[in-house]
């Protein structure tokens, strides 16, 4: 399949400013973590797909215990190697995909491009990252694992999910006033 | 079979699950171009739920659904893993860590999240507001500030060569050390 038959809007050197005729592109990429803009019109049921691939991610987050409170206190305390090797090995893996899908020109199983974004760097990064961290070792979770947790059982951590997810309104809210 | 499924029921190591985690990257790039990221679906419940005319969820979240869809499968894959595949079960803790939370009180290790501190009782209790309210609040607002948690920023942005990944990542690691070893130990004391 040729490559325009999809007008992406995005290529992966874009910057946030040459998007600026799509308004919608532009609010989305605020923070350059979810601008995937596919043309392609698929119906409902394809996203399914993402589903499975969360069912293995999950399964990945419980079997490797990264999930588990003592896991991240112990890699705060120094007193454990396995966390460090669990991010590692998926950092590096994670490298050299990503080093092969450029390489190699791979496309996605539908054809189309596969485009990569680069992250402005703002103080937000610092700031949220030091917030983020407090709050890692607190819960002992990361977003995903939140979720994982849940699944697990922990249904109390149902409460800290829905405060992660006020925690990101009121990061919403006040944006406009916080150092970027 | 017998044998196979009895070893998919240990802890896996480091060295396996770990390169099957990176392999997500790729997984969800192949099959759809879509950047490996989890904190988003917090925003993307905010813009689907209570955008509130705030600038930061007005936009097309329907785009973005198959992140929605990513994290429910997360969870189904917690309750899989914990029915079939031995998932919430002993985590061989570290003998001073073990020694240390005893003395907070902290002994039941039998499962991933420590039931004697993560409790729907222990909510009303300075200490379990402090763990969970307030600890879920600084995840959700501190992903959101640092423009990606773990996922996005630790193993995306760092596969991708992303100098501000890398710094949010070290920042990530600077508030955890603090948090664990300078603070927690008094949360824990409550």
């Amino acid at each position: 399949m040729k490559n325009n038959e999809y007008s992406n809007t995005s290529t992966g050197t874009d910057t946030l400013v040459s998007t600026s005729e799509n308004t919608d592109f532009e609010v989305r990429s605020l923070d350059a973590v979810c601008v995937n803009e596919s043309e392609l019109k698929h119906p409902f049921w394809f996203n399914l797909k993402y589903l499975f691939a969360g069912i293995v991610f999950g399964i990945l987050l419980v079997k490797s215990e990264v999930i588990s409170w003592f896991r991240i206190q112990e890699m705060f305390r120094l007193q454990s190697f396995h966390m460090y090797g669990v991010i590692g090995s998926a950092v590096l893996v994670g490298m050299i995909s990503v080093w092969a899908i450029k390489r190699f020109n791979i496309r996605t199983i539908h054809g189309e491009k596969i485009t990569f974004h680069s992250k402005r760097f703002n103080k937000g990064n610092v700031y949220g990252g030091l917030i983020f961290g407090f709050g890692w070792a607190l819960t002992g979770a990361c977003p995903g694992p939140l979720f994982a947790q849940i699944g697990t059982g922990a249904l109390a951590i149902s409460v800290t999910l829905l405060s992660a997810i006020a925690g990101t309104w009121v990061y919403g809210y006040l944006r406009p006033r916080l150092p970027h | 079979m017998e044998s196979i499924l009895e070893t998919l029921r240990q802890p896996w190591p480091w060295y396996v699950a770990g390169p099957l985690i990176g392999l997500t990257v790729p997984l969800l790039l192949i099959l759809g171009n879509k950047s490996f990221g989890i904190s988003s679906s917090l925003r993307h419940v905010c813009a689907a739920c209570f955008p509130a005319n705030i600038p930061f969820f007005k936009y097309e979240w329907r785009k973005e659904v198959w992140n929605l869809f990513f994290v429910s499968g997360i969870l189904m894959g917690g309750i899989l893993s914990t029915l079939f595949l031995g998932g919430n079960e002993p985590v061989a803790i570290d003998a001073s860590l073990r020694q240390e939370l005893a003395a907070y009180g902290v002994t039941d290790v039998s499962s991933l999240v420590p039931v004697d501190l993560f409790n729907f009782a222990n909510l009303f209790t300075a200490q379990g507001f402090l763990l969970m309210v307030v600890g879920g609040f600084l995840v959700g607002f501190g992903t959101r500030y640092a423009g990606g948690c773990t996922s996005g920023h630790a193993i995306m942005g760092l596969s991708n060569l992303q100098l501000p990944s890398f710094i949010a990542t070290c920042c990530f690691m600077i508030g955890g050390f603090i948090m664990a070893n300078l603070i927690l130990p008094y949360i824990l004391s409550l």
